[in-house]
């Protein structure tokens, strides 16, 4: 396994701090698991910081049913590195009664909130974490208590209204002249509730802080005890622009931990939905961020481009968002070839209709003294905290699953200009471009050639306990998805991390040293999901 | 002298009556240029309806001061907009109110606007003053370089002079005239908050200058601040249509000379709003440090109008 050289040089490393791993390359496959004690938790991190290995995600998974005794109640906390496309994951469990783990967000910062969140969730309890606030927990449930655990009801502990979360200690800056503008929850276009805190002086934005958790919809614990046909229903709810990718990636898991082996036909629908759903996404966005610097003739005409390709996905596969399209085991419809026609005829007919509007947004000199040097994210930046997606690539990271970690349908993907180093607002809309275009070119290919058969299998009965790790390249980067089957062939943990995990930290940072106007603009460019981070 | 105060009083009701008209085609010629259908050219006035009978909430933190601020705001610039000739020349009101007095009414609305945006104590509020009072700084010599290069022509400060002055000239391509027109687009766009100076049309709270400031208000008072900046469209549109291109006003107060001039004011700023529409939909809003260098070039064109009159014009 050449591709795994990094791995045995993790493992010489591992051994020379004393720190003892089981290996299992089958549970998790296409991932390596690797078991370890609680105490190495931390050396592991630093040891895979050092090497320049990228957090993929931490989560926490309580293993507390009520047939064990509470000596053998624990926690399963579980971290998955990536490096070149080979995917890795840390496991480690903590006995309930004392659920007690370092921390791992001082070598990796990206994984800040997904801790605090396990904390939250939980009750698992992080020494030498930087950041010890309450993150996802606001005040619908009270300290002590942790959603997560078999004990909490499945239909929680309603409390009529949720009290507001006034007292969250944000961070502050003092100074003369510095001031605070609070912005949010509400916000005045219809977008999701987030709030955020900067400290401004004059203009200039001096700290930006984010609190989100707004809304939390306890899809981790709604997914608890769900047959795999409703996993996949609730996995496209965890964020409605995001419904292909993420049901995808929950499909994705529940097929490798059953050994599901998914027709080609149902691969290549699945590959050209989360395209069109990437290629509307993208569009509405370009649009947008020219929209937030006054620029709305671009707005318009990508809306209207984006309204034309949703209709026909209404038409095709029965949702503008193409909810519920994906079943585990295939997809929910097929594609007949007169439709494959009229896809290919809509595809040449965008190919034509954006090329001057993006040549426009490309190359107008109002736009460009807008966009560029505005909101810069450094490449040390966005490796540090984790970026994927067009947020990595406009900043030197060309990551891509679909090319570094292929799954079918994925292949000959062309990725021409999609990588830029300059990390600015108008690089992130060109990689966008980019990747419209590149999609583009790629579903014609694949609609020439849609491989015969069936479109769905049936879902193998799954074991007790069998794990399985979905991953999936989303339009805002690479979405892991994670699946444990309890005793009944039911659903026991989902946990789904979107790439906004890390986007919405690096936020924080490219804002620094832009002026307070200018915050809009930087934040459509990121776009990161509310709903998809607060779960 | 009775109908000439009549006329001046008609004057400024048509003043109110058409400044919603201007915005509504502005923006339903901005709509076509976005190959959009846009919204009727009388929805401003459909908006204002709503907001007059609408019921008017005020914050608990405000000061009487953000009550009566609307009143203000919309009286001195229904004031100043009255001093305009719109239709006819030669009116009383322009009599008594020279170009300075025109300014010095902006100015006034424009104190309590930034006062009115304080006071309820949110940030939204204080920014948008903070940055309306940035702009206007810079903005205001800039149009007073402008107006004295035109007073320096007509040897006034009368704007009835100034017009008078230009129709008696015939057409003559002064660059005086030139540079102070490009001056007074210049404040125009900026005074008015529109492209690239500021977006009227945006949602977000953050990216507002005039919004900001207007962010509390509902009901009549939203109205009346929403009708004051659509008169200051007007304004400055009347200013510099009939100022540069006066053709048209009526000389007298006879009905056909009247309607000719209400014909003719009505063409030109048609005209006016189209220009103006191509230019906001070429155009991205500039940003906020970049308004300075603008304002510095519309200063710039105005000092340039005043010498060029000086060296060139003076004595011929």
């Amino acid at each position: 396994m050449s591709g795994l050289d990094w791995l045995s040089d993790f493992l010489a490393r591992l051994g020379a701090e004393q720190v003892i791993v089981a290996q299992d390359a089958l549970a998790l496959a296409p991932a390596i698991r690797l078991a370890l004690a609680a105490e190495h938790w931390a050396t592991a991190a630093r040891v895979a910081a050092d090497m320049g290995l990228r957090h993929a995600g931490l989560w926490a998974d309580c293993l507390d049913d009520s047939a064990l005794a509470a000596e053998d109640r624990a926690i399963r906390v579980q971290a998955c590195l990536e490096h070149a496309g080979d995917y890795l994951v840390l496991e480690t469990q903590v006995p309930m009664l004392r659920p007690v783990l370092a921390s791992q967000a001082a070598f990796y910062p990206g994984v800040d909130r997904l801790e605090r969140h396990a904390h939250d969730l939980t009750g698992l309890e992080l020494t030498g974490q930087p950041d010890g606030r309450r993150w996802t927990r606001h005040q619908a449930w009270p300290e002590d208590s942790f959603p997560l655990r078999s004990a909490f009801p499945l239909a929680g502990e309603p409390v009529g209204r949720t009290p507001a979360d006034a007292d969250y200690p944000f961070g502050r800056v003092q100074g003369a002249g510095v001031y605070e503008i609070p912005v949010g929850p509400v916000h005045a276009g219809i977008i999701e509730p987030g709030h955020f805190r900067f400290h401004a002086m004059g203009e200039d934005v001096l700290q930006l802080e984010e609190r989100l958790g707004y809304v939390h919809k306890g899809i981790e614990k709604l997914a608890v005890g769900r047959d795999p046909a409703g996993l996949a229903r609730l996995a496209g709810r965890v964020s409605g622009d995001a419904t292909v990718a993420h049901a995808w990636a929950a499909c994705q898991a529940m097929e490798r931990a059953t050994g599901c082996v998914v027709p080609p036909r149902a691969l290549a629908l699945r590959g050209l939905m989360a395209e069109r759903e990437r290629v509307a996404n993208h569009l509405a966005d370009i649009g947008a961020v020219c929209n937030d610097v006054g620029f709305a003739f671009a707005h318009v005409q990508c809306g209207r481009l984006r309204e034309l390709w949703q209709r026909r996905s209404q038409a095709v596969f029965g949702h503008r968002l193409m909810m519920d399209a994906l079943v585990p085991g295939g997809v929910a419809a097929d594609v007949c070839e007169r439709v494959a026609e009229e896809l290919l005829q809509d595809q040449a007919q965008l190919k034509s209709e954006i090329a001057p509007i993006f040549d426009v947004v490309a190359d107008h000199p109002s736009l460009d003294d807008r966009l560029m040097t505005t909101g810069v994210l450094s490449e040390s930046d966005a490796r540090q905290l984790g970026c994927t997606g067009y947020v990595g690539k406009a900043s030197g990271l060309s990551f891509d699953v679909r090319r570094d970690s292929p799954y079918a349908p994925y292949e000959g993907l062309a990725m021409d200009g999609a990588t830029l180093p300059e990390g600015d607002v108008a690089a992130r809309v060109r990689v966008r471009m980019a990747e419209v275009r590149n999609s583009l070119g790629w579903m014609d290919r694949l609609l020439k050639a849609l491989p015969e058969g069936p479109v769905r299998t049936d879902l193998p009965e799954a074991e007790a306990g069998a794990l399985g790790l979905g991953i999936i390249e989303g339009w805002r980067g690479e979405i892991l998805s994670v699946v444990r089957f309890g005793a009944d062939g039911r659903i026991a943990r989902y946990f789904p991390r979107d790439p906004s995990w890390f986007t919405w930290p690096a936020l924080e940072r490219l804002i620094q040293g832009n002026i307070v106007p200018d915050f809009p603009v930087c934040n459509k460019s990121v776009n990161g999901a509310y709903s998809g981070q607060d779960l | 002298m009775l109908s000439a105060w009549l006329i001046a009083l008609l004057q400024a009701l048509l003043c109110a009556a058409l400044a919603p008209l201007l915005v509504g085609w502005l923006r339903k010629v901005k709509a076509r240029l976005q190959n959009r259908r846009g919204a009727s050219v009388l929805q401003p006035y459909a908006d204002l309806r709503k907001l007059l009978f609408k019921e008017t909430r005020v914050a608990h933190t405000a000061s009487p001061l953000f009550r009566i601020a609307p009143y203000i705001v919309f009286v001195a610039t229904w004031l100043a907009s009255a001093t305009v000739p719109l239709v006819a020349l030669d009116l009383p009101t322009a009599q008594i109110a020279d170009i300075i007095v025109l300014v010095g009414l902006l100015a006034l609305a424009r104190f309590f606007l930034a006062l009115a945006g304080m006071d309820v104590g949110t940030a939204f509020g204080g920014m948008g003053a903070s940055r309306e009072m940035m702009i206007s700084a810079l903005a205001e010599p800039a149009l007073l370089m402008a107006v004295f290069t035109l007073a320096m022509t007509a040897h006034s400060t009368s704007l009835v002079s100034v017009m008078q002055h230009h129709l008696a000239d015939g057409f003559l391509l002064r660059p005086s005239y030139l540079f102070a027109f490009g001056a007074l687009i210049l404040v125009a766009v900026a005074e008015c908050g529109r492209i690239p100076v500021d977006n009227p049309s945006t949602h977000l709270e953050l990216t507002m200058i005039h919004e900001a400031m207007v962010l509390e208000y509902t009901g009549r008072h939203l109205a009346l601040m929403e009708w004051a900046a659509q008169l200051k469209l007007l304004l400055y549109g009347v200013l510099v249509v009939n100022v540069f291109f006066p053709w048209g006003l009526a000389g007298d107060f006879g009905p056909v000379a009247l309607g000719l001039g209400l014909v003719a004011v009505v063409l030109k700023l048609g005209v006016l709003a189209v220009v103006l529409a191509v230019g906001e939909t070429v155009l991205a809003k500039m940003r906020l440090f970049r308004v300075p260098a603008f304002l510095n070039l519309a200063l710039l064109l105005g000092l340039l109008g005043l010498l060029s009159h000086v060296i060139l014009e003076v004595g011929t």
